[in-house]
């Protein structure tokens, strides 16, 4: 690991302005950092550790019905809260079904917005990655690229954002407090990463200095409660990353989809909301049917980046799925394998 | 530039100047500690073997810099027994042989405790796999692992209603 100069600031003000050095990153529990640093993928000249920082690590419910989450707020912490797993259950389930309990533990709910790519080319520093090192080419494009993107990748890039909790958040519209050398704005989560294009080195929309301080679920979030469901495929069926990941959420009135959301994971850059998908279910019964053919709209656009045409199937299928657990109902109990298609508790049926 | 931190390791204070900010938690522990019960295996967050419990809450000890955890409260598998009395997760292990080459265990003992702390797996065998996939067993120790973690944790609610009752 390279050396590196170590701050850590006694206000956010003090922090902003640490870290708009050049070289300066964010340290707030490095569980992806401090593995990137140690293999040489990230080689920040200095740290700005974000952890001792007073005031963001609480969950609040403001006046107005929404929700605002601390950037310091633990995974495992937000997940386990009973009114927020209540609340928005595909946040919960999505949250409990990335990492290992540990990882959990220790992660932020800034950091996870702001994790890398799981590229393994991104990872190999002895290999080409336009995301590591502008202009270097990219050796994913013809190598092991089964589980790389399908949507809005380039030819300079085709590596995915893995998170699983952003899925069911930009399907919730949640909005993002950063605060930055200009002072305090806001943005929706769904414009806060970038997709590659001829810079796929510009992850985010972020300007040096700028630090996430909180998550925001507006008031309307909290009406999908009753039918959520977050589906991931994966290698295994614990401690992976998502093949393909599937958020959806609707409000049914007198038997008909009120209003539908839909994203997906493991298919993109970032966490990809389907808007075409949701406006062919708005207003319609929920029915098999009905999800096919939203399903087809998600994935309308989507195109192999490689060895990798079987993710536009399995991501439908997924849709799908998800469509057809979230119209069921959320579960009283969260499964006990969160968010597996497999698990012996969660009624799925074959789409 | 050297910094100062001080922690609580097993229950005792423990001052330390760091000279370097790239320590982690776990080479603290072992190189400087010689606590070295806390393995590294994989070093990269991957393995569990250097689960320890920072703060009650179970983490990845190889993932932790030493210099931002200034004031935590640690607790290595070194601090669980009582003298020579095991941990009741310690004696189920060699009980149900939750264990073959033992190299993974100290990471698999703290974190059946920390998920026990957790009260999120309740007896259901599915949930402790799911709760315990962190920890990785080469040798595949894994069936005598949840049997161990199932009889620890219901001794320890028996204990817990014995003691409220």
């Amino acid at each position: 690991m390279k050396q590196f100069d170590y701050v850590r600031p006694g206000t956010i003000t003090e922090a902003v302005a640490a870290a708009a050095q050049p070289g300066a990153v964010y340290l707030a529990a490095g569980t992806n950092l401090l593995d990137l640093m140690k293999g040489g993928v990230s080689r920040p000249d200095r740290l700005v550790d974000v952890t001792h920082l007073e005031g963001l690590d609480q969950i609040e419910t403001l006046a107005d019905g929404s929700l605002r989450i601390g950037a310091l707020v633990r995974n495992a912490d937000l997940a386990h809260d009973a009114d927020f797993a209540r609340s928005y259950p595909a946040v919960a389930e999505a949250l409990l079904s990335g990492a290992s309990a540990q990882l959990r533990n220790a992660a932020t709910v800034g950091g996870n917005l702001l994790q890398r790519t799981r590229c393994a080319y991104f990872y190999d520093t002895a290999s080409r990655c336009n995301k590591r090192e502008p202009g270097s080419g990219c050796d994913a494009s013809d190598g092991e690229n089964r589980g790389h993107a399908v949507l809005g990748w380039s030819e300079s890039c085709i590596a995915t954002h893995p998170s699983d909790f952003c899925v069911p958040l930009v399907a919730l519209d949640a909005i993002v407090e950063i605060e930055g050398r200009t002072g305090r704005r806001e943005i929706a989560l769904d414009e806060l990463h970038r997709l590659p294009g001829d810079a796929p080195e510009r992850e985010s929309v972020l300007e040096p200095g700028d630090l996430i301080v909180a998550v925001r679920l507006p008031p309307a979030a909290r009406g999908f409660a009753a039918h959520a469901r977050y589906l991931k495929v994966r290698e295994r069926t614990s401690y992976a990353f998502a093949v393909v990941s599937a958020a959806a959420a609707l409000r049914i009135e007198n038997g008909r989809i009120a209003e539908a959301r839909l994203a997906l994971g493991g298919v993109a850059a970032k966490p990809w909301r389907a808007r075409a998908a949701e406006d062919v279910l708005r207003n319609v019964a929920p029915t098999a049917d009905a999800f096919q053919e939203a399903a087809w709209r998600a994935l309308a656009d989507a195109k192999p980046s490689g060895d990798n045409a079987f993710k536009i199937e399995l991501a439908r299928r997924i849709v799908v799925r998800a469509l057809l657990l979230a119209a069921a109902g959320t579960p009283a109990r969260l499964p006990a394998l969160p968010a597996s298609p497999f698990a012996s508790t969660s009624g799925a049926i074959h789409a | 530039m050297n910094h100062s931190i001080s922690l609580t390791v097993n229950g005792a204070r423990r001052d330390f100047v760091l000279d370097d900010p790239r320590v982690t938690l776990l080479d603290l522990l072992r190189e400087r500690l010689h606590l070295t019960g806390t393995k590294k295996g994989c070093d990269r967050g991957q393995c569990g073997a250097c689960t320890i419990l920072v703060d009650g809450k179970r983490i990845n000890s190889c993932l932790a810099l030493a210099i931002s955890h200034d004031g935590a409260d640690i607790l290595t598998i070194e601090g669980i027994a009582r003298g020579d009395q095991l941990h009741p997760v310690q004696a189920a292990f060699i009980a149900h042989d939750g264990f073959q080459c033992g190299f993974c265990t100290p990471g698999q003992i703290v974190s059946a405790i920390g998920m026990m702390r957790e009260a999120q797996a309740g007896d259901d065998p599915e949930r402790i796999r799911e709760c315990m996939s962190g920890n990785l067993c080469r040798c595949g120790a894994y069936a005598g692992i949840v049997d161990a973690v199932l009889e620890a944790q219901a001794g320890m609610d028996e204990t817990n209603q014995r003691r409220s009752a």
